[in-house]
């Protein structure tokens, strides 16, 4: 459940987004989001999360901004990402949110 | 306790109450893993309420890690028994050891999160930080 289209940035890599629907059952509250910031800091590229295609963006990279998003089950998460390793990032964001964060 | 030496920051969390520091290290352990050097000290050497230097040392002890250690304290005497444990370490660990300004238990595991990404001392503490900003 998740669109990728490719966008041109304005730096020379592009910028990918996705956008995946959390099934987890209490949404994107503590535990998940701690486990989403660690996968997302084991990329150099910069992920970004949203609950809106337009934003506000969140750096997916902070545990504390990321839990202020709270995100509810049933959700739209968008994610933005931009660097050399985007493509694997965002395969690895999205598998987990597809993958209820290994709770649901 | 067991800390493997991963490199990453030490986490060490200092309460009044030898149950929310254990339960606040329990959280981490479960929410973040392994990865992260953890310690916690809490209560007085009798049993009761309160903090100690001696059980600070020693869990700055445990926790340590090379890329240093962040403390996590709750209220008063935590912090002041903590400013003075890190004091009385050598000189050359003192200045790799900082206090957060941060609550204990939500700052524990963000500041464990960061850690276990590899983060430097600053960033960890930067990021526990946040909470208050």
């Amino acid at each position: 459940m998740h669109d990728a289209n490719a966008s041109r940035a304005s730096k020379s890599f592009t910028t990918l987004t996705a956008s995946a629907v959390l099934v987890n059952p209490v949404g994107l509250h503590a535990r998940p989001s701690v486990k989403l910031t660690q996968c997302a800091k084991s990329f150099a590229a910069t992920i970004e999360i949203a609950l809106d295609a337009d934003g506000p963006w969140t750096d997916a990279k902070s545990p504390v901004k990321v839990m202020r998003v709270k995100a509810p089950q049933g959700a739209m998460l968008y994610f933005r990402v931009t660097g050399l390793d985007g493509e694997a990032a965002l395969a690895a964001v999205l598998a987990l949110v597809h993958d209820g964060f290994g709770e649901a | 306790m067991s800390n493997s030496e991963s490199g990453n920051v030490g986490i060490v969390i200092v309460s009044h109450s030898a149950k929310i520091a254990e339960g606040a290290a329990d959280m981490v352990r479960q929410m973040v893993g392994n990865a992260v050097p953890l310690a916690w000290t809490g209560g007085d050497p009798e049993g009761g309420l309160g903090t100690n230097v001696a059980g600070i040392l020693k869990a700055i002890e445990i926790a340590w890690s090379s890329a240093g250690v962040a403390i996590l304290v709750d209220l008063g005497g935590a912090e002041t028994n903590s400013e003075m444990a890190v004091e009385m370490l050598a000189e050359d660990r003192r200045g790799r050891v900082v206090i957060c300004n941060a609550p204990v238990v939500e700052g524990a595991v963000i500041a464990a999160t960061e850690s276990s990404g590899g983060s430097s001392l600053s960033a960890v503490q930067r990021s526990a930080e946040e909470f208050y900003a």
